[in-house]
């Protein structure tokens, strides 16, 4: 993992003084409130519906046992005792008082951890696939190109008023888990001729107008990658719109202007800014690469895996659905769910932070990541401690095997908490998740990603869930659209919107309607969900969803 | 015609905790049960204005909409019942103060 140096522990340092005493004004009334946000946000500290709420980065998702503790002693000292793990592979806190953040960040900062630019329309946390460095499919970790951005944009004199917030992904493996065609720049790691170089998607994004990213270059060598970074955003930069906040994102950028003129003005301000950039960020990034040195994997015979999978099936039904392939054979990579049936999608209790930490000291080599899918990873383990491991999640209830399954809902926290909500996100993630799990159905389901969001702006990535779900407020009603077919892979594709909105009552049947209409239309078992709708379209799916239009026209 | 003004209440965030508050006759209040119901429209802006100078302990001051018809006011739009009441997937924010009573 990334070490800081001293000129981060000083940054950090300096920052924090910085806001210690920007809150002390508020406080004192010398700092309006108007004056005051721009810097609370700066800093990740955003006023919700019922309390304060300081968003803390995880860099790729990316965290040591050390880390978690503190994110647990955080949410024991300043908080409710417990964290919410965000799409953006974040930790939310919900309720910290205005007077304590400054400690709270101090606190974050012994453990190299910050809450900068996890807000604001700046270049924000830069996401990873969340299985970096161990899945078997990976070309290369694409973690010390993402540390690399991170410094890079951390605090970029020109990119701290951009005309909205800019959000970068990374992937280095074909299998994209990290979403990339959905962010405003999206980079694939690739390889040609033997050279390493990178795929750039650029104008990807969901909320109010989503769009799936468009490739700018198919093949960057990697060694031009920061210069033709800041090309793009600087070129955004002056080229936004500022006018008109919903038209603000690089994607209205790229379809309003062309992906040929775009890319024009890219190279243009690339041919220019590449004298600039001498190497020193290459030297920079062969020392990150140091930092992110595989562990030393055990080599030893896979045997107390079988015994458990032949005896206990309820380890053999978790390890089926929440482990991943790993690089190393004897390994495998375990996705912790936080989906308990009836649970809140994404949160953890500081006790349950805790074993994780103490997991991933014990079982895998000190590393833990954070999904986008609101899981937990523990990204290396020895397939003979996968029992034990078990053994102690099911006792924290964190061993619900449904990882990829139909109650592994991704929610935002919606009107519960967010300001901007329209409608609850939660709820409906909890009653969806006890439903199916009274039905007994969602492993005879199989893969199934439903998302939810709690307003236009698509922070529960709706319309990339293979049902997605968007509460809205009709006529001071909550109200649920249903779109399909959404798909955030390196396939991905925009869902489609299914028809009217159902009540807070209505949508629970109507997703039950769908999913049982779904097992008696597909060819066989293995056909996905998502393969069936991409074979039959949306009218026998509708037919489910609107049974009564169905009888009206016949 | 203009639209007839309907009651409302001036509410707000804590600064300090940001925790929903409720303008009363005389300061503020974290119960919506004991807020001032404004029936006055040139009543309630100023009433707005004088929420909005308390710049060192409010923050966001705004009129919502009140059912005024019983002994207390009631929210008309869900979102208000939500900041009333608190989050629904925990017992947390004025719920658990109330069980603190």
């Amino acid at each position: 993992m990334y070490n800081y140096t001293d000129f981060d522990t000083a940054f950090i340092k300096e920052r924090n003084a910085q806001f210690r005493a920007q809150v002390e004004r508020r406080i004192d009334g010398s700092l309006t409130e108007d004056e005051f946000k721009p810097l609370r946000l700066m800093n990740g500290l955003y006023l919700q519906l019922h309390a304060y709420m300081l968003r803390v980065a995880i860099p790729y998702g990316t965290l040591n046992s050390r880390q978690m503790h503190v994110l647990a002693d955080i949410a024991d000292k300043w908080d409710k005792g417990y964290g919410h793990f965000t799409t953006r592979q974040n930790i939310q806190y919900n309720w910290p008082q205005l007077r304590d953040v400054p400690d709270m960040l101090d606190a974050l900062g012994e453990v190299q951890m910050h809450a900068i630019q996890t807000s604001g329309n700046t270049i924000r946390n830069v996401t990873a696939d969340h299985f970096a460095g161990a899945a078997a499919d990976e070309i290369a970790d694409p973690r010390p190109v993402a540390e690399l951005i991170r410094q890079w944009s951390t605090d970029h004199p020109e990119f701290q008023f951009l005309p909205r917030k800019f959000k970068v992904a990374v992937t280095g493996s074909p299998n994209d888990r990290a979403v990339t065609k959905a962010h405003d720049i999206g980079l694939r790691m690739v390889e040609r001729d033997g050279v390493a170089g990178f795929e750039v998607i650029v104008g990807g994004g969901l909320g109010r107008t989503p769009m799936i990213g468009k490739v700018l270059k198919d093949f960057l060598p990697r060694e031009d990658l920061l210069p033709y970074l800041e090309a793009i955003v600087s070129v955004y930069n002056l080229l936004g719109r500022r006018d008109n906040k919903y038209k603000a994102r690089i994607k209205i950028t790229l379809h309003e202007n062309g992906l040929e003129d775009f890319s024009a003005r890219v190279e243009e301000r690339y041919a220019l800014i590449r004298p600039q950039f001498t190497g020193v960020d290459q030297q920079m990034l062969a020392a990150i690469e140091a930092d992110f040195a595989l562990p030393t994997f055990r080599q030893e015979k896979v045997r107390e895996y079988h015994e458990a999978r032949d005896h206990y099936p309820a380890f053999r039904s978790w390890a089926d659905t929440n482990l991943a392939e790993h690089r190393e054979p004897g390994y495998a990579i375990v996705t912790i769910s936080l989906k308990a049936h009836g649970a809140t999608p994404g949160d953890a209790t500081s006790a349950q932070m805790r074993l994780m930490a103490d997991l991933a000291k014990r079982y895998g080599h000190d590393e833990l990541r954070i999904s986008h899918e609101q899981n937990v990873i523990l990204p290396h383990v020895h397939k003979n401690d996968l029992p034990s491991v078990y053994s102690a999640l099911r006792a924290a209830g964190l061993g619900t095997a449904n990882v990829g399954l139909i109650s592994d809902i991704i929610a935002c926290p919606g009107m519960d908490y967010c300001a901007l909500a329209t409608a609850r996100s939660i709820p409906i993630a909890q009653e969806i998740a006890t439903r199916f799990d009274e039905l007994k159905l969602e492993h005879d389901v199989g893969p199934l990603k439903i998302k939810i969001s709690g307003c236009i702006n698509a922070c529960g990535h709706h319309h990339v869930g293979h049902i997605g779900i968007l509460g809205l407020d009709r006529a001071g009603v909550e109200n649920y659209q249903i779109t399909l077919g959404g798909d955030g892979t390196e396939d991905a594709s925009i869902g489609e919107r299914a028809g009217p909105g159902f009540s807070a009552e209505e949508i629970i049947p109507a997703i039950e309607r769908l999913v049982l209409a779904y097992l008696e239309l597909r060819d066989e078992p293995a056909e996905t969900f998502l393969q069936t709708y991409r074979r039959l379209g949306l009218a026998p799916f509708k037919a489910a969803l609107y049974p009564e239009a169905q009888a009206n026209a016949a | 015609m203009p639209r007839a003004f309907t009651p409302k209440v001036v509410t707000a965030n804590a600064l300090l905790e940001g925790d929903v508050i409720y303008q009363t006759a005389t300061g503020w209040s974290r119960d919506l049960a004991e807020a001032e119901v404004l029936t006055d429209e040139a009543d309630a802006d100023l009433r707005l204005i004088d929420a909005a100078q308390q710049v060192d302990s409010v923050v966001g001051a705004y009129l919502a909409d009140v059912d005024a018809s019983a002994d207390t006011p009631k929210p008309t739009h869900f979102r208000e019942d939500f900041r009333a009441k608190g989050p629904s997937n925990y017992a947390h924010g004025k719920q658990e103060a109330a069980s603190h009573v």
